[in-house]
């Protein structure tokens, strides 16, 4: 049950108010008809599916009925962000990745420090 | 071309009306009760939607209410409760019959703007719930924090209530109401009574033949 | 100690804090009567009156006693419940509250656990069913399986689900906190304290019915008082602040997503059989609260580790805390002559007690080479003999294994894994034995956390949550941190540091006085060597409730399972109600040992919810019987029932199916049969007049000056020369080409519309616009609002169906001035009304609508004057059938995701020179999209009128050819046509718009091949005359 945090309505709902609508950021092409079969499959049909920060659609429909993106971590399910439609994510796979390698290295002097086998 | 159509729904005379929950009796828990619900029914239910800019001055003017912004806010006001739903969309509440007369009032105040007003009184009733355990039945019907606490009076949201949903919201310190839609009020109100048998609950249903009658005898009204 | 309960202790021993002994209360075990106390469990009055044998084990059928005394007890599992309808299976015996004339048997066993007529079967069963029995014998036969289930279902019981329906009733509630504190021990008293002193909503919930964990019998002093003085005194100044929920008798089952933790409370079990009424009203017998919390502290304690020998299973062996559990807390000593074994100081308490309460310490045998510590010194000075560097081997039994009579002693080399001198026998009843302590670290590993093992402590404890779960603390024993005074310090830190962090103030206050207990260092030891080899010394058990023993893990990993997840799924270890709570942790040292590796390096299995069994009630609550699912109901609703309707669902919807009315013909009163009603409707509706209830139809109200511009966007043919009072069928795609929904838009102003959507898809559609809207569109001026509630929808068709309405109405309805596909707006028996002139029968139609509340009186005035043009009501199955008759579709039913519009013939609605590329448009133009044998809608006439085809039967173009055949699609729709006096079917066949005139066959699973001709869709009045008159 995710606790989500919807930026229109500016506070955390439960997760049973929202619809997930797949993955966010998939622009139709402005012209269809300049777009292959190809090109066009690709838009109906392929997504992402990856193992950590994913952006995802989302509606919170039993309640603003507004459309908004959040950004969330495959692995742990955490919510990193939410943000609205229009707008573009501040957390990416790549800052995540930094920011994991970072802690990374924190946690292994602590460990060591604290004599606590990982 | 007319851009907008009007319609009155009610009758120039009275007829037969009824509540989605008509069919329910009064009941009395028996013991001492400790919720207590009512039906208010037959209100004039309207959803306004426009940008807040475009309609905060009309709103004003025409129903002496401000416009709330902050979203989760309900404003009370003599010409009834205006509930903020999202951010281009809210609840207007206005007394039996009055709806239509607001609309055209409205809608001549916004004049060309892009808006929408759209009366929705057909399809959902009003039930208010007090007593001491009503916000432990709110509890079990919804997963919204409703705890006075964190539910100041004044605050009204729209979430999930048992297997449906409901527009819920707190008028003063002991009053709640819930905004359902017709074709659940039935399912709605079983589920609370039942979720109310624990502390005692009693029932009051709307009064019947309550006579509604037109504002203004208008069948269409046209506007460029 | 009192004749009648023997084990208990007299009232003058100052033990039995939990106990009312001015409240007797009868019981009832395996069909003998027992007293106990009001505040026993029933573990702890089974043990006062000198039970010994509560169960049988599940494989080999051994008589099993009272293990452990909280949420980890494997063994004393009953079957609750003296009526058939309040049967409760698989409740632990040690976490049930005793009340009065409380009934309970064995789980296992036949006829009861004392005279097991199912032992002789367990002995021949046990080596028919070696480790990894179910997986061998799934390689066997498979069709041996059945054979061999029927029989172990019937050896051993897992208790049964009563027969009848439940009396009580469940609920659930939903709770809102900034800090849910789990288990009230010292760690999470001290942190409920310190959180609700910074005025923040607290919730502190403990599995037991009183607050204060081992604080209730540590024998500790806090603050100059007694413990559970202490903790008596926290509680009630928790209980007096209105910002705390206190929630005993209350496990915390689920740790899921975001901090939304699931506590089950068992509110009235305690009280009765069935939840007794309060003023006649019913209550919850357990109620599931559903928690979303700002901080979880998880204060979960310790699990007492019991060791791994010989004989372990038998009645009087027990975890050494358990003794001074029921000691203190219930006056009971279930024994009299004592041997521990243990690994640690903290065990020596439970000596102690026994010692204090009467008992006989016949000796402790600690595995330490050098026990050193206060408690030790205490039992020296008690005159306890000590046995350093040794362990209980084997505990024996008397011949029928009923109960523990001695314990053989042997000295043992921890390192090489041998008895490494004499082994002595010692004549004793009970044996204890502590192997240290395993943070309950379940609801941690809810969240995705693998535990991780601390040598320091021989334990595994929750791994790095706080990196993982925002706002997540561990304190006390489930952290691994033992001492009392450290954890309180530590628990009161780390509340204080989460409030701070969301900017809470909090005083911390003084962390209260205690001694700290000096204590030696524990030695890990989990097996205990036996003086012979594993697989050939007496079974040594692993996990009680499912007979895993050492041999079978060391079996298990010699046939190659080197992974614990594998061994746990191959042995079947840990999959009880306790999921091994008591076993893992020596099953994973066992396994370690026998790869050569470390606990770390073997790891720990996953943990998963429910920490213990939830009731199907309490996950149920009262979304059950008439709130099972919502119902929804139109505004004529109760007409129909008093018209006897019959329904069909549609979503959640109750729309009246047909209307069966007596028959003519019967004396008795019968009613007309389904097929009899619609023919009759039918027949109506042509020749007539009927009515249907439409409300449910979705409709979506469209303002805005890019109105027009959005329905031609979103829609497949044309909205820009729509008039106002005009309406019009679209047809909706997804942009994958194919058939989403359809329906009639009516343009009532030039910025007003009114879309209708299916019943089905009404909430669907409007998300659909929505997203649009929002997502790809947001620079058009328009806005969408559901107001499929407000209308109630009445469609009167039939060839009488303008005289009929003429009758009620001031709108002129000559055809010439309201024509089809018009809408007019006038007043209906008094009631202002739009009225469409559609169709979806193919008569002459006039669809009325009104605001909702006033329905029942045009309703009722449609009736009061129509009887004499034979005004019939008509429900979804007649719309069917008409419906079908002019080939008009229903999506969902006629398309299954996988259709064009071309596909459907509708090619007459596509507006392929539409400036803007409308949803669906390009998809039209792929390759697949074009191919000729796609499957299309074609109608199917059989050639026996007789027959009616059934939905969904295949279709072949050569009834001879072998099996499996070559399906070239299949029937969509398929009714009996009383106008046409025979059935007709739609279809989708391969290339089917060109088939016209060929004959396809129907082959039935009984044999029968059916013979169809394809045919036009359309059956009825092609010219779409009837609709004009
Ligand atoms: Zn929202």
């Amino acid at each position: 049950m995710f606790h989500i945090y919807c930026p229109y309505c500016a506070e955390y709902r439960e997760e049973e108010e929202f619809h997930p609508k797949g993955q966010a950021h998939i622009a139709r092409p402005a012209d269809p008809t300049a777009s292959s079969d190809d090109a066009w499959g690709d838009y109906l049909f392929f997504r992402d599916n990856p193992r950590g920060v994913h952006h995802e659609l989302w509606v919170h429909a039993v309640g603003c009925r507004k459309f908004f993106n959040i950004t969330r971590d495959t692995r742990s399910y955490a919510i990193l962000e939410t943000y609205r439609m229009g707008e573009q994510p501040g957390v990416t796979a790549e800052s995540v990745t930094l920011a994991e390698r970072d802690s990374e290295r924190k946690t292994s002097d602590t460990a060591t420090m604290q004599g606590v086998p990982s | 071309m007319p851009r907008f159509a009007y319609f009155d729904p009610h009758p120039a005379r009275a007829v037969t009306t009824q509540s989605p929950l008509h069919q329910f009796a009064a009941t009395a828990s028996g013991g001492e009760s400790s919720v207590v619900l009512r039906e208010n029914a037959f209100l004039d239910h309207l959803i306004l939607r426009g940008e807040s800019e475009v309609l905060i001055a009309s709103v004003q003017a025409v129903l002496g209410l401000a416009l709330p912004t902050e979203p989760q806010r309900l404003v009370m006001g003599e010409a009834g409760s205006l509930q903020w739903l999202s951010p281009d969309e809210w609840l207007l509440i206005v007394a039996a019959g009055e709806g239509f007369r607001l609309q055209r009032e409205l809608r001549e105040a916004l004049g060309s703007a892009h808006f929408s007003i759209v009366d929705v009184s057909g399809g959902q009733t009003l039930l208010e719930l007090d007593g001491a355990c009503a916000v432990d039945v709110l509890m079990k019907s919804t997963a919204y924090d409703v705890d006075p606490r964190a539910f100041p009076v004044g605050r009204g949201v729209t979430s999930v209530f048992a297997k449906a949903t409901a527009v819920i919201r707190r008028v003063d310190e002991q009053r709640w109401e819930l905004v359902i839609r017709r074709s659940f009020a039935d399912y709605c109100l079983r589920w609370l009574l039942d979720a109310g048998e624990e502390y005692g609950i009693d029932y009051r249903p709307a009064e019947l033949g309550a006579t509604i009658s037109r504002a203004a005898v208008v069948d269409t009204e046209t506007m460029s | 100690m009192s004749a009648s309960q023997p084990c208990r202790l007299a009232s003058n021993s100052g033990v039995g804090s939990q106990i009312d002994r001015d409240k007797p209360l009868q019981f009832t075990f395996n069909g003998q009567t027992y007293q106990g106390f009001a505040g026993d469990t029933l573990a702890s009055a089974l043990l006062a009156n000198g039970v010994d044998v509560v169960n049988r084990s599940f494989k080999y059928s051994r008589p099993r006693g009272v293990v452990a005394a909280g949420a980890e007890e494997p063994n004393a599992i009953v079957q609750l419940g003296a009526s058939e309808a309040a049967q409760v299976p698989n409740v632990r015996a040690t976490q049930q509250s005793l009340y009065d004339g409380l009934t309970a048997r064995s789980t296992n066993g036949w006829p009861d656990a004392q005279r097991d007529m199912m032992g002789l079967v367990g002995k021949l069963g046990g080596p028919f069913m070696p480790v990894g029995f179910y997986y061998k014998t799934f390689k066997a036969p498979a069709s041996m399986w059945l054979t061999y289930e029927k029989y172990i279902r019937k050896a051993a019981g897992l208790g049964r689900a009563p027969t009848e329906s439940d009396p009580d009733i469940y609920d659930h509630i939903n709770r809102h906190c900034e800090v849910l504190v789990i288990g009230s021990g010292p760690a999470g008293l001290m942190s409920a304290l310190v959180a609700a002193g910074s005025g923040v909503r607290v919730i502190l919930c403990d599995e037991q019915p009183t607050f204060g964990g081992s604080l209730l019998d540590s024998g500790e002093t806090i603050d100059g008082m007694a413990a559970s003085e202490w903790a008596r005194n926290a509680v009630e100044r928790l209980a007096a602040m209105d910002n705390v929920t206190l929630l005993p008798r209350t496990t915390a089952n689920g740790y899921f997503d975001h901090n939304f933790v699931t506590l089950h409370e068992r509110c009235t079990e305690h009280l009765g059989d069935t939840a007794p009424r309060v003023d006649g009203r019913r209550q919850p017998r357990s109620r599931l609260h559903r928690v979303r919390a700002r901080h979880v502290v998880l204060a979960s304690g310790a699990h007492e580790r019991p060791l791994v020998y010989a004989g372990n299973d038998m009645p009087g062996n027990l975890v050494a805390g358990a003794l001074s559990t029921y000691i203190r807390r219930y006056a009971v000593r279930p024994g009299r002559r004592l041997v521990l074994s243990t690994t640690n100081d903290h065990a020596y308490r439970a000596a102690l007690d026994w010692h204090e309460a009467g008992g006989e310490v016949i000796a402790i045998a600690d595995a330490r080479a050098n026990p050193d510590g206060e408690l030790v010194d205490r039992a020296k000075a008690a005159g306890i003999r000590i046995m350093a560097g040794s362990a209980v081997i084997e505990a024996t039994g008397d011949r029928k294994g009923h109960r523990v009579n001695g314990a053989r002693i042997g000295a043992i080399d921890i390192e090489g894994f041998r008895v490494s001198g004499e082994v002595e026998t010692l004549s004793c009843d009970t044996v204890a034995t502590s192997g240290g302590y395993s943070p309950v670290v379940h609801l941690a590993a809810h969240t995705g956390v693998r535990p991780v093992w601390r040598d320091d402590i021989l334990g595994f404890v929750p791994g790095q949550t706080t990196s993982k779960v925002d706002g997540f603390s561990v304190v006390g024993a489930a952290a691994g941190l033992y001492p009392t005074g450290a954890l309180l310090e530590d628990a009161v830190a780390q509340v204080v540091r989460a409030l701070e962090s969301d900017g809470i103030d909090v005083e911390s206050g003084k962390v209260p006085d205690i001694d700290t207990l000096r204590e030696g260092a524990a030695v890990a030891l989990y097996q205990i060597p036996h003086d012979r080899p594993t697989m050939r010394a007496p079974k040594q058990f692993v996990d009680l409730q499912n007979d895993v023993t050492a041999a079978a893990i060391e079996l298990a990993t010699r046939e190659g399972f080197e992974s614990i997840e594998h061994v746990k799924r191959y042995t079947a270890m840990g999959f009880g109600t306790d999921q091994g709570k008591l076993g893992n942790i020596n099953g994973m040292a066992i396994a370690a040992r026998c790869l050569g590796q470390t606990i770390p390096q073997t790891g720990t299995t996953v943990f998963r919810p429910n920490y213990t069994p939830v009731n199907f009630g309490a996950i149920v609550g009262r979304h059950c019987q008439a709130l099972f699912d919502p119902e929804r109901y139109t505004a004529m609703h109760h007409w129909h029932v008093e018209h006897g309707a019959m329904f069909e669902d549609v979503g959640q919807w109750k729309r009246p199916w047909y209307y069966p009315q007596k028959r003519r013909d019967s004396a008795n009163g019968e009613f007309e049969s389904m097929h009899e009603a619609v023919v009759r409707e039918c027949r109506a509706v042509r020749e007539k007049v009927g009515v249907l209830d439409a409300s449910t139809l979705g409709k979506i109200d469209i303002q805005g000056p890019d109105a027009r511009e959005f329905l031609g966007r979103i829609y497949t043919n044309g909205w820009e020369k729509l008039a106002v009072g005009k309406a019009r069928y679209g047809l909706m795609c997804k942009d994958d080409g194919m058939v989403m929904d359809d329906g009639v838009t009516t343009c009532l102003a030039d910025n007003h519309f009114l879309m209708t959507t299916t019943t089905g898809g009404a909430v669907a559609i409007l998300e659909w616009l929505e997203i649009w809207h929002q997502t790809e569109w947001p620079e058009l001026e328009v806005y969408f609002t559901s107001v499929t509630d407000h209308w109630a929808t009445m469609t009167l068709t039939g060839p009488e169906a303008r005289n009929l309405l003429a009758e009620l109405t001031d709108i002129d309805l000559d055809r010439d001035s309201f024509k089809f596909m018009e809408w007019r707006e006038g007043a209906v028996a008094g009631v202002p009304a739009r009225v469409y002139r559609i169709s979806f029968t193919g008569e002459l139609s006039f669809e009325v609508n009104v605001q909702a509340n006033y329905a029942m009186q045009v309703w009722e005035a449609l009736f009061a004057h129509g009887e004499k043009y034979g005004l019939t009501p008509y429900g979804t199955e007649t719309m069917h059938v008409l419906r079908a008759e002019k080939g008009f579709i229903i999506v969902g039913q006629d398309t299954d995701g996988s259709m064009t519009p071309e596909d459907l013939g509708m090619h007459w609605c596509v507006g392929y020179n539409k400036p803007y590329p409308w949803i669906g448009k390009r998809a039209l133009t792929r390759s697949d999209t074009r191919r000729e044998d796609r499957k299309q809608l074609v109608g199917l006439k059989p050639l026996d009128a007789g027959v009616v085809l059934e939905e969904g039967a295949q279709i072949v173009l050569d009834p001879r050819q072998a099996i499996p055949m070559r399906m070239v699609g299949h029937v969509t729709s398929s009714y009996y046509s009383p106008t046409l006096e025979h059935g007709f079917a739609l279809a989708v066949v391969k290339g089917g718009h060109k088939r016209l005139g060929e004959k396809v066959y129907l082959p039935m699973p009984d044999g029968v091949t059916h013979v169809a001709e394809v045919v036009s869709s359309i059956f009825y009045d092609p010219k779409g005359q009837r609709q004009n008159i």
